[in-house]
């Protein structure tokens, strides 16, 4: 992860891809290995590894994207990618946590590169706003992180996952109010995190200014990482307190998919509506959060692929899209299907996945998550969650009807090999494992 | 093995012929559905009629969620496989003749919904069903926007967000059974012995009833209908009223019946009433419309108002006269909005006002299309009759009353019928040198097969009966 001392900027991006490929086998070879490292700092399961393989496939389709996103920007390639891979490397920290120093080091470590990355577009406005704000309002999580990590260690004497699980054990029935108000702030904390509503104002803001190779990883590994850690937290750690917050998730999941869905129905821009898509989204996941004493990791990890699969194909068309067309709204897509047939066809398969429609992956991850959650006795909020997928469905046709419904722009889109590499991969492993979902389902 | 061949079929062909072009497309659309309809055949001269299911096939999918694929046939989806097999050739046939854009893209998508509605048809394992159930939607929303008329865009967004907030609360449902049942099985059978868990039936009959009612529709579930059915293509219109209706009616006694005997015996008189209410309610608007398409629209609810009333009977008489009036009104139906097309095409005239003597010029199509009116108006000796009485008999054992009110489907459906083929067909001719070439040879073809089947089934519906009735008992006990 040194990767950044490259001198040749046209290496970089192939050197970087060929390293993460690496890195991947290296990571696979770990499996069923269950080791721990630095004083059990740093643990690896089984969980850890699957969602480490899921965060540098992500991480390599979007490298391959950066190699035609940055031509115009020669001069900081080197900058970017290396920011980029330290976004990894505190997304790698999250999934592998053992403590909750290392999960704030995570954290940090991913947000720090990503406030920068928010405001790579130096000379945009939009960009700056997005950076500035990310970080304020992140800055506000994080004290809050560590004050609650801080309050829990008061009650509990350590930040050893399993030592705060045993002290909450042990101690069951006089567990300090401290330990509380620090699990609270620990939670709020990971609300912001992962856009759950009512913390999600940032988002849209900072979607819609980050250039867009930016937007398409803070939605797809970003919000994977801050996921796995949450469910990790929850799962293993919370797991005997977790009566006491159960309420407030519910009550946040339930606003998540209300705010989420009902915000995206009125967006124009394209970004901004991932953006509202992602903050719903991030309510189907919050059921799994609600049912993580069940151990629903599966479900989780099911879900995060599908989602990402879904969201980087999108991507994948609208960044060409976006480039030619000089702007940001759905009207981009405008006739799309008239030009370009076949990219249109494939973001209407990725619009259909993020809806939940079969047969892609996304709908059977749905189907996980709401059987969990009925399963675990949350009728109503599966019943809205089952609602809100239906509003779901207005706001992603849109796209689809922009691009066969309405005459075409005169934009031509440049045709890329890689943008194509990227494409059909996503839609091809998309709709694979929503036939064969077998061997992911069950990975656990 | 056969239910995975007729599966295969159409999903090749829908692949093969995205990389086909022009009327190489179309030809071999004709080819694979005629392949279809011949395994259909040969499934249907083997099939041993016992009551219970045949061809079964049975794999597991995943082990949590348990999810299961279970496919077999009884009669009753062997006679909406017969249907939806026989439809397809002849509603690919009717595009001959026609220019179209991008007609290998129409005609993958027309396959993939055969591969969809066959799926349907043949799947005894709840979640498969509920997947090939949504499989169906997509191909016809994209048929119907791509290719459809004014408004599309409108009008097609609502037909698939309506349909699909009925298939979510399905979905719901089924997550209820699959929650409920110890197993977390959703296998037929399994549904079918203990009936609805424990679940709360009143529930799950509403949320299964909604979901089939839009599709059927039922009133006041049907808004979506009128304007999709004027807008889409006419191929995408046949394969919505002939076959995608079915699927609710169909589902109805697949599904909601067995898996929920309590909630339904419960509810019974509202779905009743409902039905009845839609076949007077359309009747009486098909006779006010002014467009031919939009008549036809609400002629087919006020039909299908009836199978579903009949249906909600509860008794044999009722069953099996679903079954026969939906195997006609599908081939009804589809020739009907043939028939309308082609006057479209050759007039470009879309209202019942303003055409006539249509019969002097074109003698033939004036035939043929007095005889599917025939069978659409439920004349004896025509496939109509045979499901309308049976069905008629069965809401009677009911309650006098409403039958008296669902007879009335016979009396205003001659009259808007009637009226508009004497207004466009007979008569002398309003509109000056109108040019209407007679029946093209694919045409000819589509009519007269749709017609003689009309009076086959009329006069010899046996088959069908012999078909489903070990099933339909069943049903009853």
């Amino acid at each position: 992860m040194v990767l950044e001392i490259f001198n040749v900027r046209k290496l970089i991006v192939p050197a970087l891809v060929l390293g993460l490929a690496l890195i991947f086998g290296l990571n696979l070879n770990d499996w069923n290995s269950n080791q721990s490292f630095f004083n059990n700092m740093v643990r690896i399961d089984n969980f850890s590894v699957a969602f480490s393989g899921l965060a540098i496939f992500v991480t390599l389709l979007i490298f391959i994207l950066a190699t035609d996103y940055y031509t115009d920007d020669q001069n900081h390639i080197s900058d970017y990618m290396a920011i980029l891979t330290f976004i990894l490397v505190g997304a790698l920290m999250m999934f592998n946590y053992a403590n909750l120093t290392m999960l704030f080091l995570g954290i940090e470590t991913l947000s720090i590169a990503l406030y920068v990355m928010a405001g790579s577009k130096r000379f945009d406005i939009r960009s700056n706003e997005a950076g500035f704000k990310y970080f304020l309002m992140g800055s506000f999580a994080s004290g809050f992180l560590l004050f609650g990590i801080a309050l829990i260690y008061g009650a509990s004497g350590s930040f050893d996952l399993s030592k705060i699980a045993d002290y909450t054990i042990q101690h069951q029935q006089n567990i300090s109010p401290l330990f509380y108000t620090g699990m609270f702030l620990v939670v709020f904390a990971m609300l912001f995190k992962v856009s759950a509503a009512p913390f999600h104002f940032w988002a849209p803001d900072v979607y819609h200014g980050s250039p867009a190779l930016v937007t398409a990883y803070m939605s797809t590994l970003v919000k994977i990482a801050a996921f796995a850690a949450f469910y990790k937290l929850m799962s293993t750690t919370f797991f005997y307190a977790f009566e006491k917050v159960a309420p407030v998730l519910a009550i946040s999941a339930i606003i998540t998919l209300a705010v989420g869905n009902l915000m995206a129905l009125a967006q124009t821009n394209f970004k901004r509506l991932l953006a509202y898509s992602g903050i719903s989204h991030a309510g189907y996941l919050m059921l799994i959060i609600l049912t993580a004493k069940n151990q629903t990791a599966g479900a989780l990890f099911y879900y995060s692929l599908a989602y990402a699969l879904s969201t980087l194909a999108a991507f994948a068309v609208a960044i060409p899209v976006f480039k030619a067309a000089k702007s940001e709204d759905i009207s981009a897509f405008n006739g799309l299907a008239k030009k370009n047939p076949i990219h249109a066809a494939a973001l209407s398969m990725a619009m259909i996945g993020l809806a939940g429609i079969p047969p892609f992956a996304g709908f059977l991850g749905k189907y996980y998550i709401f059987t969990e959650a009925l399963q675990s006795d949350y009728f109503y909020t599966t019943l809205i969650a089952i609602f809100a997928s239906m509003i779901g469905v207005y706001y992603y046709f849109k796209v689809i009807i922009a691009m066969y419904g309405q005459p075409a722009n005169e934009a031509k889109m440049e045709q890329s090999f890689n943008y194509n590499l990227v494409l059909g991969v996503c839609i091809v492993l998309s709709i694979l494992f929503g036939i064969l979902p077998g061997p992911i389902l069950n990975i656990f | 093995m056969l239910s995975l061949t007729l599966l295969s079929i159409p999903l090749i062909a829908a692949i093969l012929l995205l990389f086909s072009r022009g009327n190489l497309s179309r030809n071999l659309a004709l080819v694979f559905t005629l392949v279809q309809l011949v395994f259909t055949v040969y499934a249907y001269t083997v099939f041993k009629n016992e009551g219970s299911a045949a061809f079964e096939f049975l794999a597991n999918w995943s082990v949590k969620p348990v999810l299961n694929i279970h496919f077999a046939m009884d009669g009753m989806s062997l006679v909406m496989l017969m249907l939806t097999n026989l439809l397809l050739p002849l509603i690919v046939l009717s595009g001959y003749n026609r220019e179209m854009e991008r007609p290998h893209v129409f005609y993958s998508l027309m396959l993939f919904m055969q591969f969809a509605l066959n799926g349907v048809f043949i799947s005894f394992d709840g979640f498969i069903y509920y997947i090939f159930w949504e499989l169906a939607l997509i191909p016809i929303y994209f048929i119907a926007f791509n290719w459809g008329g004014e408004n599309r865009a409108k009008v097609t967004l609502k037909f698939f967000i309506y349909t699909l907030a009925g298939s979510l609360l399905m979905l719901f449902a089924f997550l209820f059974l699959y929650n409920g049942s110890p197993a977390h099985s959703l296998d037929w059978s399994s549904l079918t012995n203990n009936p609805a868990c424990s679940c709360n039936q009143t529930w799950l009959f509403w949320l299964f009833f909604i979901a089939f009612a839009i599709k059927i529709p039922i009133i006041p579930f049907h808004t979506w209908q009128p304007d999709t059915y004027a807008t889409a293509p006419t191929q995408g219109t046949m394969l919505l009223s002939g076959i995608m209706l079915k699927m609710g009616t169909y589902s109805l006694l697949r599904w909601l019946i067995p898996v929920v005997p309590a909630g339904v015996a419960e509810w019974q008189y509202v779905a009743i009433t409902l039905s009845v209410i839609g076949i007077v309610y359309a009747s009486v608007i098909a006779i006010m419309q002014k467009d031919l398409k939009r008549l036809l629209a609400y002629s087919s609810i006020a039909h299908v108002g009836l199978i579903s009333a009949g249906i909600f009977t509860l008794n044999l008489s009722g069953f099996q006269g679903s079954m026969v009036q939906m195997f006609a009104h599908g081939l009804n139906v589809v020739g009907l909005f043939y028939c309308a097309d082609i006057i479209l095409n050759r007039t470009k005239h879309h209202e019942i006002e303003g055409l006539g003597g249509i019969r002097l010029i074109a003698p033939k199509f004036a035939t043929w299309f007095m005889i599917v009116i025939l069978g659409s108006v439920a004349l004896p000796l025509t496939n109509g009759f045979v499901g309308e009485f049976m069905l008629l008999f069965s809401v009677y054992q009911y309650n006098t009353w409403l039958a008296v009110f669902a007879g009335l489907t016979i009396i205003l459906g001659a009259v808007y019928m009637l009226r508009m083929y004497q207004k466009m067909v007979l008569g002398t001719a309003i509109k000056e040198n109108m040019v209407f070439p007679d029946l093209y040879w694919n045409e000819k073809i589509v009519l007269v097969t749709i017609g003689i089947l009309i009076f086959v089934m009329g006069i010899f519906p046996r088959p069908i009966m012999e078909l489903t009735e070990p099933v339909l008992k069943n049903l009853i006990k």
